[in-house]
């Protein structure tokens, strides 16, 4: 299945992925009315210091210990994409806890969110893809998993 | 057709019957489930009386779970004997199971110390599971003074969800600190003024030793008075199913990673369970709802046949009382190297060059980063440490090895 995967030698560092994430899940048209004097909660992230940058959304694993932790049962994998039904999570941090890429973080409401590749919302395919200007990000199928 | 059959419903159990059905599409499964209820979150409970969840919410599975995976549930039964020689589950009621393999997924019970007088307190409540949360909310109001005995993870828990609905409470603990069992003593003193801010109040080094009726007679002679009084002492394995049949059980009930115990065909999983902790290096009981899980599926791939073992478990604890959360992991054995922020604390135990253990107040951002340098068994010296102990980051990890994490299918 196609995923997310990340080229950190092209990572400029400019941040516009957390943007068009928070844009894209956010349900509003316009960009400036959607993100505008608001603290932003993306389900992606650049990482870095002055030298190296680098964006982690879900890795969607293939065993996603995230999906066997959540004490809610909230945490599930669907044909390959791991979601979280938000209404179920409680914000126990548990997923957090778990995740070796540190790909979970809690929403501005404080249930937990995650990237779920925007398959569900208005965009179809990654919206952080999409607005990558340096391809430093990738939306596409690698090895050998279905 | 193999006959499964596994005594218990909760978490361990829906992980035996995903670990079946990943191998055994037909088997027959029957599972035992002493409460009338569908699997539910238990973790969740002290979140219902809080009003952020419900019982709907709570459902662990959804509604179609066990006709999707050709179960068959009898609730409000419980297994009585195992019979490990002629592979069968004799029942309360006197029916008999007969199995090719079974799972023990029979979780643990309220440890209720014998307090002299306990008889005479009328409102007196353990927190475990959901009918425990149902029958104290009934018994609630915002005139109660609420005493619990017992400042763990569960005492804890209960009061943070019942502080909203009641006059006072109090908890006291014989410990001498609260949150004993994942926190030290400085760490466990910021958690207790957290909790002491928004209204608990505590008595510690000091528990109940005697009832009569609404008062407690305490260990140091004080009398506290109350109108509603919650058991969390702690917990004990129910092993005894085990144990009865001839099967080896310590704290909990003997495991190999495969989870099979010493009897043949009969596996165990979740809290009544004695397993490997790959961070200590020993076998002891990880009641966490991860564990339990893990331990389920483990079991159940195995009883349909394949082969697999679970191999990396630890303890950790992920908990926040009123916004404060609190982090740990492993072991708390090594050098102990601590950073110190005005909002957090992060500890960290270091051995052989190797993460043991870990315990973050406050700050937990990406904490499964460290969680994984535990269960990974990650050598430090391949890290960056420096960066490491102030923030995790994808950062400490060398170029080549992060390509692996985020350009490979993992």
């Amino acid at each position: 299945m196609k995923r997310v995967y990340v080229n950190e030698e092209w990572c400029l560092g400019c941040h516009l992925c957390e943007y068009n994430c928070a844009f894209a899940n956010s349900g509003m048209k316009n960009m400036a009315m959607a993100l505008k004097d608001q603290a932003i909660f993306p389900r992606i992230h650049v990482e870095g210091d002055d030298k190296i940058t680098f964006a982690v959304s879900c890795r969607h694993c293939s065993d996603p210990i995230c999906v066997k932790s959540c004490i809610a049962g909230a945490i599930s994998k669907q044909n390959g994409v791991v979601k979280i039904n938000r209404e179920k999570c409680v914000g126990c941090l548990t997923c957090v806890l778990v995740c070796p890429y540190g790909a979970l973080a809690p929403g501005k409401d404080g249930a937990m969110q995650k990237c779920e590749l925007c398959l569900e919302n208005a965009c179809g395919s990654p919206a952080c893809v999409a607005g990558c200007p340096n391809n430093a990000i990738v939306y596409e199928e690698r090895g050998n998993e279905k | 057709m193999r006959r499964y059959v596994i005594i218990g419903n909760g978490t361990a159990a829906v992980g035996c019957v995903e670990g079946i059905r990943s191998v055994d599409k037909t088997g027959e499964i029957t599972i035992i489930s002493e409460e009338n209820h569908a699997v539910y979150s238990r973790p969740l409970i002290s979140y219902y009386l809080e009003g952020k969840t419900d019982l709907e919410r709570m459902k662990y599975r959804g509604d179609s779970f066990y006709a999707d995976n050709g179960c068959k549930v009898l609730f409000g039964k419980r297994a009585a004997l195992l019979d490990a020689e002629k592979k069968q589950v004799v029942l309360d009621d006197q029916t008999t199971l007969p199995y090719d393999k079974v799972c023990v997924a029979a979780g643990s019970r309220p440890f209720v110390p014998p307090f002299e007088g306990l008889e005479t307190v009328e409102n007196k409540f353990s927190f475990m599971t959901l009918d425990d949360a149902l029958a104290l909310e009934k018994a609630l109001n915002e005139r109660s003074k609420v005493l619990i005995v017992g400042a763990g993870l569960i005492g804890l828990k209960c009061a943070e969800g019942i502080c909203g609905r009641v006059k006072s409470i109090t908890v006291c603990d014989l410990a001498d600190r609260v949150l004993s069992s994942i926190l030290d003593f400085d760490c466990a003193a910021v958690a207790q003024k957290h909790l002491e801010e928004n209204g608990i109040r505590f008595l510690l080094g000091d528990t109940a030793v005697r009832f009569e009726g609404n008062r407690a007679c305490m260990k140091s002679g004080k009398v506290e008075e109350f109108d509603v009084l919650v058991l969390a002492v702690g917990v004990r394995a129910n092993t005894e199913l085990v144990k009865n049949a001839g099967g080896e059980v310590n704290r909990g009930i003997a495991v190999n990673p495969k989870m099979e115990t010493s009897l043949p065909d009969v596996f165990a999983a979740g809290d009544c369970t004695e397993g490997y902790d790959s961070s200590l290096g020993a076998n002891r009981v990880l009641a966490i709802l991860p564990n339990a899980y893990l331990q389920g599926q483990t079991a159940g791939g195995n009883m349909a046949g394949g082969n697999v073992a679970f191999e990396n478990a630890i303890p950790m604890n992920s908990i926040g009382f009123f916004g404060f959360h609190i982090m740990s992991a492993g072991t708390y054995d090594g050098e102990r190297i601590e950073e110190r922020t005005e909002k957090a604390i992060k500890r960290f135990f270091v051995k052989d060059g190797f993460l043991k253990g870990f315990i973050l107040l406050g700050e937990t951002e990406r904490a499964g980063i460290y969680t994984s340098l535990i269960r990974e068994k990650t050598p430090l010296d391949t890290v960056n440490f420096d960066l490491m102990k102030k923030v995790a980051s994808n950062l400490i990890y060398s170029q080549e090895k992060r390509r692996k994490k985020f350009g490979d299918v993992v």
